[in-house]
């Protein structure tokens, strides 16, 4: 029985070119670019200075502050310049550029491939050794994996369900590594499990990964309190929100947590993240990336170090075709444009997407002609062409009443306006304008 | 060069033409039943309706306006389509042309063109016609008489004014309804009555190519025939010697042209599936009231322009129900 939320989506073609294709090593790269920022909350300290020798796992960003994450060195090398940079978020931070020279790891990480299941450390130190490899959710939002595990008081935890969807297109980081490193990912719940005392996990995938269904189904029978829910294709169901719905049939309610519905939600790739950092002692230096496009000559799915620039993902890949248009960091609903090839991948990649000239420009907006199909496919039951409406002219004190807070910017609502109408542009320069608006009343 | 937009990234590919071009194939076979039963009339009057709106727009929105035209989104050809399917098909050309002059300019470019406008543009053109001219758009040729002859053939009535005429002379209904066409007629359209309303069947496969291809929802028809039938299956129980049968004004006049291609138009229909509902019930008894009730025998029209003046007071009320809307209130 594939389950799925019920309330608005929409069905991008799929375009999953990289399905069957197994994960690469991509060579370690001579230039490393790492910023002190990959996660939501404050930047991490740098502790290196430029000139200094550092070791792949190296820590060389402190995280400070309850909301932070700590940041390693993902190769072995000269630190050469400490400077701001744009990465694939699309914003200038500080970051460590690095120069590689000869692999060499430091001394605690278990390079050794061989599974580990048997888990041997308590509670507080899961968590611990979380935070200490700087574990951030690497499905995209980059929420600090330790402070997530840090519940609030008086909140009871059910379900801890595992986002296997990956609704986003063209990317297949996700399902390739479930069908390569199921058990890590199994052993990783259980850690999870055990980090947050939670009796049953349930990993959501969607249909068009059977392959990955049937594989982590049959491994699961060894894992007590994991279970596999097949679930219906549809965008954006790896929102944590519609995920919870789809699997349990609850309503995270408005300006809620998955918490509020007793379930806590995590990607694959953190799961697989935490196998290593717990089992193997290895910090977050390295992750998985699909590099796609229906114009590259070989689409696939990379192990890449953190850092490394996007240029040597796309020369990897087959090089940049010639009719490019646009580079994203992410998937095609999600993710965002990038204006360079030097830009350095982060923990929260999990893909690279180029796009021909022809699919990247916009076509004309025409008048809205009020065909109510941006009300029909929110997912959270908003209506899109009143925010762009209310944002446009600037009426601002409208705009909170029609719970503009709500919309996560799946993109939805431009994705399917036939007047293509820039309906999310403007429904984020809404957001901005009413938070401009607020700040006004406080001040007064 | 590489462009950076904000995501997404991608797009359905959906446009204001490919819906549009899709309404005017689902009135393909309207159309068909239609030069079947009128020959030549329903042609000339369909070609001159659509030919004269998408003119008047261009004309307009290049020397009035001054915009570039939009011809290509087709929306005029469906207000042409849809004034042609409710003028008779003995109708002068030179009124087919004023009626399409006032459907498109003051229907829908005195309000700023498509998107813009309150009321169903060929319903204000059809209104303005209807009132204006009342003999001669009352005055519909028999069926499967004339393909040749276009204004000089022969009238009869449609089966919704002999019912209001019988009535009006003191006649019980089973009386009256010996005259009218059965149910069969009706339902292929061998009837009188304006050139895109008669065939109930046609109407029906150009609803359901709307709904197959997600041009519209289920939801204005649905209330707006589901209304009607309750109404007037009401009335019809109280006293099926002056009331005539559900079925029988499903099948008349144009409610299923009202019900499937007026009422349904993006522009001036609400936004949310609850409003649909109230739009579509007001919808089915004002009509009812008319028919049954008020001067004339149809009132699918009237029903359907006073609807759309509520549509944004509608609209401002009836919101959608929010993803965790619930539990935040608890």
């Amino acid at each position: 029985m594939y389950k799925t939320f019920h309330k608005g989506g929409i069905h991008p073609a799929e375009n999953k070119l990289t399905a069957r294709k197994g994960i690469i090593d991509l060579p370690v790269p001579v230039l490393v670019t790492i910023p002190v920022i990959q996660h939501i909350g404050t930047p991490a300290k740098v502790i290196v200075k430029k000139g200094d020798k550092v070791k792949t796992g190296q820590l060389i960003g402190q995280g400070e502050g309850f909301v932070s994450s700590n940041i390693h060195s993902s190769v072995t090398g000269i630190v050469s310049r400490i400077d701001k940079v744009i990465d694939t978020s699309g914003y200038n931070r500080p970051a460590i550029e690095i120069e590689t020279s000869e692999d060499e790891w430091i001394d605690n990480i278990d390079l050794n491939q061989e599974l580990i299941r048997e888990i041997n450390i308590s509670r507080p130190e899961i968590v611990k050794k979380i935070q200490e490899a700087g574990i951030v959710g690497m499905g995209g939002a980059t929420f600090p994996t330790h402070v997530k595990m840090a519940l609030p008081r008086g909140k009871i935890i059910e379900h801890l369900l595992v986002n296997g969807a990956e609704c986003e297109p063209y990317l297949t980081s996700d399902h390739v590594l479930m069908l390569e490193k199921g058990e890590e990912i199994l052993t990783g719940v259980t850690i999870a499990m055990q980090a947050l005392d939670v009796r049953k996990a349930i990993i959501g995938i969607e249909k068009n990964k059977t392959d990955a269904i049937w594989h982590l189904m049959k491994l699961a029978q060894d894992y007590e309190g994991i279970s596999i829910q097949g679930l219906k294709v549809k965008y954006p169901q790896g929102s944590e929100k519609q995920l919870v719905k789809s699997i349990i049939k609850r309503e995270v309610p408005s300006g809620g947590l998955p918490s509020d519905v007793g379930a806590v939600v995590f990607n694959v790739s953190t799961m697989f993240a935490i196998y290593e950092a717990v089992q193997k002692n290895k910090p977050l230096i390295e992750r998985i990336i699909t590099v796609s496009g229906r114009s590259l000559n070989n689409p696939s799915n990379f192990r890449a170090r953190i850092g490394t620039h996007i240029s040597d993902l796309i020369k990897a890949a087959g090089g940049l075709p010639e009719k490019t248009g646009k580079i994203i960091g992410g998937g095609p609903m999600m993710g965002k444009a990038l204006n360079s090839l030097d830009v350095p991948v982060t923990k929260g990649t999990s893909g690279l997407l180029i796009l021909e000239e022809k699919e990247s420009s916009r076509k004309p907006v025409m008048n809205c002609i009020r065909c109510s199909k941006c009300v029909s496919v929110c997912p959270m039951g908003l209506e899109p062409y009143l925010l762009m409406t209310l944002a446009e002219r600037r009426m601002c004190e409208f705009i909170e009443d029609c719970h503009i807070g709500d919309c996560m910017e799946c993109g939805s609502c431009s994705y399917i306006c036939p007047a293509n109408r820039p309906l999310l542009d403007y429904i984020r320069l809404g957001k901005v304008r009413l938070r401009e608006l607020k700040r006004k009343q406080k001040e007064e | 060069m590489l462009t950076v937009s904000p995501s997404p990234h991608d797009h359905s590919g959906e446009s204001v033409s490919k819906l549009m071009f899709g309404v005017i194939i689902a009135m393909i076979p309207a159309f068909i039943v239609s030069l079947v039963y009128y020959g030549i009339g329903a042609l000339i009057i369909t070609v001159s309706a659509m030919l004269s709106c998408a003119a008047f727009e261009y004309l307009i929105q290049r020397f009035i306006l001054k915009k570039p035209a939009s011809l290509k989104d087709g929306s005029a050809l469906v207000t042409g389509m849809l004034l042609a399917f409710c003028l008779p098909t003995n109708f002068p050309v030179w009124l087919v042309v004023l009626g399409s002059l006032v459907a498109i300019g003051i229907g829908k470019m005195s309000f700023g063109g498509l998107g813009n406008n309150p009321f169903n543009p060929a319903l204000v053109g059809r209104v303005f016609l209807f009132v204006s001219f009342p003999v001669r758009m009352t005055m519909y040729p028999e069926p499967l008489q004339y393909w040749f002859r276009y204004t000089d053939a022969i009238t009869g009535s449609t089966p919704l004014s002999i019912i209001k005429e019988g009535i009006r002379n003191g006649e019980t209904l089973p009386d009256i309804m010996v005259k009218i066409p059965d149910y069969i007629d009706l339902f292929l359209g061998k009837i009188g009555g304006s050139s895109g309303e008669i065939a109930a069947f046609a109407l029906l496969i150009g609803l359901i190519f709307m709904l197959a291809r997600k041009i519209i929802t289920i939801h204005i028809p649905l209330s707006i025939i589901l209304t009607v039938t309750v109404f007037t299956g009401f009335l019809w129980i109280s006293d099926p010697i002056k009331y005539a049968d559900p079925l029988f004004h499903l099948l008349s006049g144009g409610l299923l042209l009202g019900a499937i291609f007026m009422a349904t138009d993006y522009v001036t229909s609400p936004m949310t599936p609850k409003g649909m509902w109230i739009y579509g019930i007001g919808i089915g008894i004002i009509t009812v009231l008319i028919r049954v009730f008020g001067a004339y025998p149809e009132g699918v029209q009237f029903a359907i322009l006073m609807m759309n003046a509520f549509v944004p007071l509608i609209n401002k009320y009836v919101k959608p129900h929010r993803f965790g809307e619930k539990l935040s209130n608890a």
